[in-house]
């Protein structure tokens, strides 16, 4: 028999947190900072719009671009927190969580061969989804020493006449690092001179402890060469309704919709209609679970200084992102270790690219009293680590 | 710090601490990023003013073995000339069987809580005391049955988290 899989399939790594994670639920007792998603529930306001959809019988297909009254809400948004004004009916499409925007917004714009900037450690569907459209990830490993910030000049060392898109993760997840205005100009003017776009996953947004955040979409120029990709997992606690968006110009925006229209038809309607109410409604919360998540972090980073555990201030999404360097051990062996040493879960920076080799990422989307267990563990691993 | 930063703080400190007054100082000055010396002294000219007004526990009693009942007890009062509702209000405050006391707007004018012994001891006390007071018109009591949340607390069930250990 023919081999039934493509080769471009096999060849792609797993996530390396899918082995992990089979580690782990092997041990059911384990406690978990690992977890990539809101500890908060759904805002109740908002879970009842989608019952309430849900008794009113609306449980149709929406336009392929999602309900309009949707994308007018978004577009508002946008315009007030962001500082970017769209066209709900021409520049907004409603995906399927930001991960297919990620995915379609890559698969629109690449020509085989096209070369793809992809800071690291950062989220793990960028690469194969640029491998998937038959683009060429090209790397940059961003460092600690700049606080893993994509620096203008690491940008422009990895630009070669083949690369058509940057992908720009941050706020970042697994480091927390955010980037400034100031940070965002020199890429922008990088950007356009030469002639590159930019798909700004920009998911994390809502949750960042410093300046308010900034899209590069907002810069002089950068509009009609971005797509802007948010969504309502993490400000909204709203993961498993899967919903997201892409804001861009018309032209990709229009292609993103034709792909988008042949393998989702439109991202699930009852979803949708409680997306206009978190719009609506949600800013009281969105604030109330940045306080909440902003404690935990003061609170975790005054923990690993007293420890003497290094670690850069992160200022957005919900990790840290500690180096483990003086232990001396790769980052699989540490979190392996820890776990059937201690029962507590952490994931290796690995598993969010090759540079994250001497970091793990610790998630606070837990309650101070989880946080406090596990910290309390994690400090008498290092202390026999250190003792050793 | 000006009186806006105090004011700021103090609205900080308040949202920490209401659902929790146990919290350590220091550790939520950490938490906060504000000075443990500077959130005892906002604390304690707090409580000096009267916007902080007791630490107390939040009890499920009916997970315990005492006895005891709630009612909620509408009264419709004839308001005194020149004191309006403050002193039927304050005649029946005083009687430490009441938990809590609000003048209320609509159809009835005093809402108040009340904790007792049985259902008895509750009757006995708006038939013989409070009914009996001069002003007041009528009582209506309703008695709780079941408690689901108290003080923004759901007693009913546990929250669980149930959310896959590992994810990206």
């Amino acid at each position: 028999m023919r081999d039934p899989i493509a080769k471009k399939v096999t060849e792609m790594k797993s996530s390396g947190i899918r082995k992990f994670f089979d580690i782990v639920s092997e041990m059911p007792d384990a406690i978990s900072l690992g977890v990539g998603e809101p500890d908060f529930d759904t805002p109740w306001h908002v879970r009842d719009e989608g019952i309430y959809s849900l008794e009113r019988g609306r449980t149709f297909y929406t336009s392929n671009s999602g309900l309009m009254e949707l994308r007018t809400e978004i577009c508002r948004f946008t315009r007030s927190h962001y500082d970017v004004s769209y066209e709900p009916a021409s520049e907004v499409l409603i995906t399927v969580g930001g991960s297919e925007a990620i995915d379609i917004g890559l698969r629109a714009m690449l020509e085989p061969g096209d070369e793809v900037i992809i800071p690291e450690p950062s989220y793990v569907s960028y690469v194969p989804c640029t491998i998937m459209a038959g683009g060429v990830p090209v790397i940059v490993n961003l460092k600690e020493e700049n606080e893993f910030r994509l620096t203008a000049s690491e940008l422009k060392d990895a630009i070669t006449p083949k690369t058509k898109v940057l992908i720009l993760p941050f706020p970042n997840n697994p480091t927390g690092a955010i980037l400034e205005r100031s940070d965002l100009e020199g890429i922008a003017k990088l950007c356009t001179e030469h002639d590159i776009f930019v798909l700004s996953d920009e998911i994390y947004a809502a949750l960042t402890y410093k300046e308010e955040h900034v899209s590069i979409a907002s810069l002089p120029g950068m509009k009609e060469r971005t797509i802007l990709i948010n969504g309502f997992s993490k400000a909204y606690a709203m993961t498993g309704w899967r919903l997201g968006y892409a804001c861009g110009p018309k032209r990709i925006i229009e292609q993103m919709t034709k792909i988008h229209q042949y393998c989702i038809m439109c991202a699930p309607t009852t979803s949708q209609y409680a997306a206009v109410e978190a719009l609506r409604h949600g800013d009281k919360d969105v604030e109330e679970m940045r306080q909440a998540y902003n404690e935990r972090r003061r609170f975790l980073l005054h923990e690993f200084k007293r420890m003497g555990l290094t670690c850069f201030e992160p200022f957005g999404a919900f990790y840290v992102f500690p180096s483990i360097k003086e232990f001396g051990m790769t980052s699989d062996d540490f979190c392996t270790s820890l776990l059937k040493a201690k029962k507590v879960a952490v994931v290796p920076g690995t598993a969010f690219g090759d540079c994250g080799e001497g970091f793990v990422r610790i998630s606070y989307a837990y309650s101070i009293d989880n946080l406090k267990e596990a910290l309390g563990r994690i400090e008498e691993y290092i202390t026999e680590l250190r003792n050793r | 710090m000006s009186e806006k930063d105090i004011q700021e703080m103090r609205m900080t400190i308040l949202k920490a601490i209401e659902h929790d007054s146990r919290v350590d100082l220091n550790e939520l000055a950490v938490r906060l990023g504000l000075d443990a010396t500077d959130i005892a002294n906002a604390m304690s000219d707090m409580e000096k003013e009267g916007i902080i007004c007791g630490y107390q526990t939040l009890i499920d009693w009916d997970k315990t073995d005492d006895e005891r009942v709630t009612a909620l007890i509408e009264v419709r009062v004839t308001p005194q000339r020149g004191q309006g509702f403050d002193s039927i209000a304050e005649r029946i405050y005083k009687y430490p069987e009441v938990d809590s006391v609000y003048l209320i707007s609509g159809g009835f004018d005093l809402m108040v809580i009340m904790e007792g012994r049985s259902l008895k001891e509750v009757s006995q006390f708006v038939t013989n005391k409070l009914s009996a007071l001069e002003s007041v018109l009528s009582c209506a009591t309703h008695f709780i049955m079941r408690k689901y949340k108290l003080n923004g607390t759901v007693l009913a069930k546990k929250h669980e988290d149930e959310r896959i250990l590992i994810t990206p």
